[in-house]
């Protein structure tokens, strides 16, 4: 702890807690922006649950699931988890370059993971593709279309937050607390990313059992 | 920045305090005023809109009670009835109860911690803006006669695309969006302040027990509101964009809606409940002139509220198809919530009991509190039990008991509220004898509108219906009911002017006018900008009664940047000082083209597309820091 108990300047003699010493930012769960983003993947995953839980829902209402169609091909989906999984690695090596306080490096991590980004948004495309069904076709269409498109919004989201503080981090104005920001875009990462799983699990092997 | 920076600390100059009210300052000017991000400007319009629309939705009200004084009026049609209660319940519940209180922590909870900023104040005014527009949009449907008219919880199939074809629905169903993303941003603002802004030595079994009431309800915000924005998206889809989640024809399931619905339906009715809980926690050991009495029993009491309040909302779906052996699970569990209320409505009373008691304007409302939430729990227990609910179900059983609750439960404790505070909010303090009129007139008024109820219900006279005839024998009940109505409204017009008087006078309250005990009091009333001219350094749960301890005061912050201080989670020890945003535009740019997506996307889902551009843009405008900021924050920079 860098606050100290000093007596006061001005001559009363009375004790005050000197904070001029302490940082002005912090890592994790000291920071602000760690809760703030702790909160959004709260939110967030609520949501997942939620949509989730529309699914299994949906699916005692019915005789057959999927209904009247053939379950997504495994073929994109299953490449675009190995890809973000992958892309966790840049990842933690940006946090880490981040809290090392090495600002060149973050920013060369960053850019890999944006490069992994642009690669499964791509992938994505072919999944809403090989979904084989329509969200208009019946519930069953709906509620998938649902869950992907809800994953999509926050790796379009990720995407667009990870290129601008990527941008900023090569041209400035820097300053320490962008590292702390580099810091939670990585973990915000982690919850895009692992929360693909279940939800990967629920479109593509869900609907073959 | 100058070589001896200017920095706080107690007994600060007159240069330092001016240093500080200048920091912390809102710009002057209109587009100052639209990029306000001062936690108590923001709050204070808050609360004023959430109780524009309070007066709205009671105007709407008093509208359906004088066309039901009597039977067969013809005062208003059908739909334009559908189109009042809709209003009615919507306004209440999306656009007054849950973000009012939100809007009053938003005003209290910095003061009571000892912190000069709410965290995030940007975001904090984003969530407002975003909330005016969603409010205004659904009152110009209003005004263009294209409002919903398939009540509050919108139930499908009647809200689907089938039955009701015109954009009403659709404006309902995104009126939602936008309140919900307001009110979970709020909660994300207030759970960050509340863990990480406290002042020094406030641990949190030193917390206000308001603020732990806000805290609670926050994590209630985060778990319960995604449900309803996502029924209520799949909702607009399946109206727009042709999808089935509600088309039993094409699989879908009209019940999965009252599921979503209540999932988020039931705990609103805490949210609207536990912050109350919070305001009456404060106002009665000031009144009763000493400490709350078995604190750690009423911190459990209310979590455990929030708990069991996610364990109930199928009661609410009592009269539909649901397994048997779930109906009792679920009558069981509603039972079971009169425990920690018993355990909070003891510790009161104890507190009371052995206090001195001031009986002022607020402790009249608390009082009053007791005695309709007691009628309404005895109802709910009533309505919680199967058999009696089938019985009772869609009748005037149902109102009655609602407004029990929430008028006792929340806007009794709310007016007492608005009294106790409103030195904080203002400056002044409201007239007292003004305000037991009010008082008394709300009391009796609310009574003899709701007391009838109860029993127009057991003679089966059914909610919603726009008129009735002759000869049922509920005429005399329902005009009973509509005078009522009346002297409520004039009730809340005695309120208003009340507000005016006061603020017109040059009377000016103190500090700490009702001899409280929390760090909100210690602070000159209204509060500097700043709030604080030196953090407090807390010893204990009722600073103001305590004897002094020392340090008192925390020193060193920049008087001349918004320099804060942030503490640990759970001790509250000083951990580090960051810098926080200035007053921007961006905020209000980025909720008017978020409003033009919500908007455009009730017209053509390409909105979705084409106007996350303009969201993007001002958001980035937002986050990109400007040079000025950069210089400065690089100048003070401490690394960890």
């Amino acid at each position: 702890m860098n606050a100290e108990t000093r007596r006061e300047a001005h001559g009363t003699g009375e004790l005050v807690l000197d904070v001029r010493a302490l940082p002005t930012f912090a890592f994790s769960h000291r920071s602000l922006m760690w809760w703030s983003t702790a909160g959004l993947m709260l939110i967030e995953g609520t949501v997942f649950a939620i949509a989730v839980m529309m699914v299994f829902y949906l699916r005692t209402r019915a005789p057959a699931w999927p209904m009247a169609a053939e379950p997504p091909r495994l073929f994109w989906g299953t490449l675009n988890t190995v890809v973000l999984l992958a892309s966790l690695w840049p990842n933690q090596l940006a946090k880490n370059a981040a809290e090392r306080g090495d600002r060149r490096k973050a920013a060369i991590w960053l850019a890999v993971c944006l490069g992994a980004s642009v690669i499964f948004l791509v992938i994505r495309g072919f999944e809403f593709a090989s979904l084989n069904v329509s969200w208009y076709a019946n519930a069953y269409g709906s509620v998938i279309w649902l869950l992907l498109g809800l994953h999509t919004t926050h790796l379009i989201t990720d995407t667009v937050d990870t290129a601008v503080l990527t941008v900023l981090l090569f041209t400035g104005p820097f300053e320490g607390k962008r590292l702390v920001d580099v810091s939670e875009n990585a973990l915000y990462w982690y919850f895009v990313v692992l929360s693909w799983l279940p939800i990967y699990g629920v479109i593509y092997w869900a609907a073959r059992l | 920045m100058s070589e001896a920076p200017l920095t706080d600390g107690p007994h600060a100059s007159p240069e330092v305090r001016d240093a500080l009210a200048k920091t912390w300052s809102d710009p002057p000017g209109f587009i100052g005023m639209l990029s306000a991000v001062n936690h108590k400007t923001i709050a204070r319009r808050f609360i004023v809109t959430t109780f524009v629309f309070f007066v709205l939705a009671g105007l709407l009200a008093l509208a359906m009670r004088t066309q039901l004084a009597r039977p067969d009026q013809r005062l208003i049609g059908p739909n334009l009835y559908n189109e009042l209660f809709t209003m009615h319940g919507t306004t209440m519940m999306f656009l007054f109860a849950v973000p009012v209180m939100q809007a009053v922590a938003a005003y209290l909870v910095p003061l009571m911690i000892g912190a000069r900023s709410i965290a995030f104040p940007r975001m904090n005014a984003y969530a407002y803006w975003v909330f005016l527009f969603g409010g205004l949009l659904l009152f110009a449907a209003l005004a263009v006669n294209t409002a919903p008219n398939t009540g509050w919880f919108s139930y499908v199939p009647l809200a689907g695309p089938d039955y009701s074809p015109n954009k009403g629905t659709d404006i309902w169903a995104q009126m939602i969006t936008f309140t919900e993303l307001s009110g979970l941003l709020e909660a994300v603002v207030l759970i960050t302040t509340i863990f990480k802004l406290r002042a020094p030595g406030m641990s949190l079994n030193r917390m206000p027990l308001f603020v732990w009431a806000t805290l609670v309800t926050q994590f209630m915000v985060i778990f319960a509101m995604p449900a309803v924005m996502l029924c209520s998206t799949a909702l607009i889809l399946d109206r727009l964009v042709g999808t089935h989640f509600y088309n039993p024809a094409k699989g879908g399931d009209v019940l999965l809606w009252q599921h979503l619905f209540w999932f988020f339906g039931h705990p609103e009715v805490y949210l609207i409940f536990i912050p109350p809980l919070g305001f009456i926690s404060s106002i009665i050991p000031t009144f009763a002139r000493r400490p709350i009495f078995g604190y750690p029993a009423m911190v459990l009491s209310l979590i455990a509220t929030a708990f069991l309040a996610f364990g109930l909302w199928v009661h609410h779906m009592f009269a539909t198809n649901i397994p048997e052996l779930g109906k009792s699970f679920f009558t069981a569990a509603s039972l079971m919530i009169a425990i920690p209320s018993a355990i909070q409505i003891f510790c009161w009373i104890g507190t009371l009991w052995t206090g001195k008691l001031n009986l002022r304007v607020p402790l009249l409302f608390v009082l009053a509190f007791f005695f309709i939430l007691v009628m309404g729990g005895m109802t709910g227990i009533m309505v919680a039990s199967v058999p009696l609910d089938l019985q009772v179900h869609d009748t005037y059983f149902v109102v009655a008991h609602l407004h029990y609750v929430l008028l006792g439960g929340a806007v009794f404790p709310l007016f007492g509220a608005f009294f106790y505070w409103f030195p904080k909010f203002a400056g002044r303090l409201l007239d007292e004898r003004l305000g037991k009129w009010q008082f008394w007139l709300f009391f009796i008024g609310f009574n003899v509108t709701f007391f009838p109820m109860h029993l127009l219900g057991l003679e089966g006279m059914p909610r919603r219906v726009w008129t009735y005839p002759h000869g049922m024998g509920w005429d005399g009940m329902n005009f009973t009911a509509t005078i009522g109505a009346y002297m409520i409204a004039l009730s809340v017009l005695l309120f208003i002017v009340n507000v005016v008087k006061t603020m017109r006078s040059d009377e000016r309250a103190a500090a700490d006018p009702w001899g409280a005990g929390t760090l909100e009091w210690s602070v000159p009333s209204p509060p500097p900008p700043h709030n604080f001219d030196a953090i407090p350094v807390v010893h204990g749960r009722d600073p103001l009664w305590e004897p002094s301890a020392q340090p008192a005061f925390v020193a060193g912050l920049a008087a001349d940047a918004r320099e804060v201080l942030v503490t640990s989670v759970l001790d509250a020890q000083p951990d580090h000082r960051p810098m926080f945003p200035t007053p921007s535009l961006w905020p209000f740019a980025s909720a008017v083209a978020t409003t033009i997506l919500f908007i455009g996307s009730i017209y053509t889902p390409w909105a979705i597309v084409w106007a996350s551009l303009p969201v993007a843009v001002a958001m980035i405008g937002w986050f990109w820091p400007s040079r000025g900021e950069n210089r400065l924050a690089v100048a003070r920079e401490r690394r960890p």
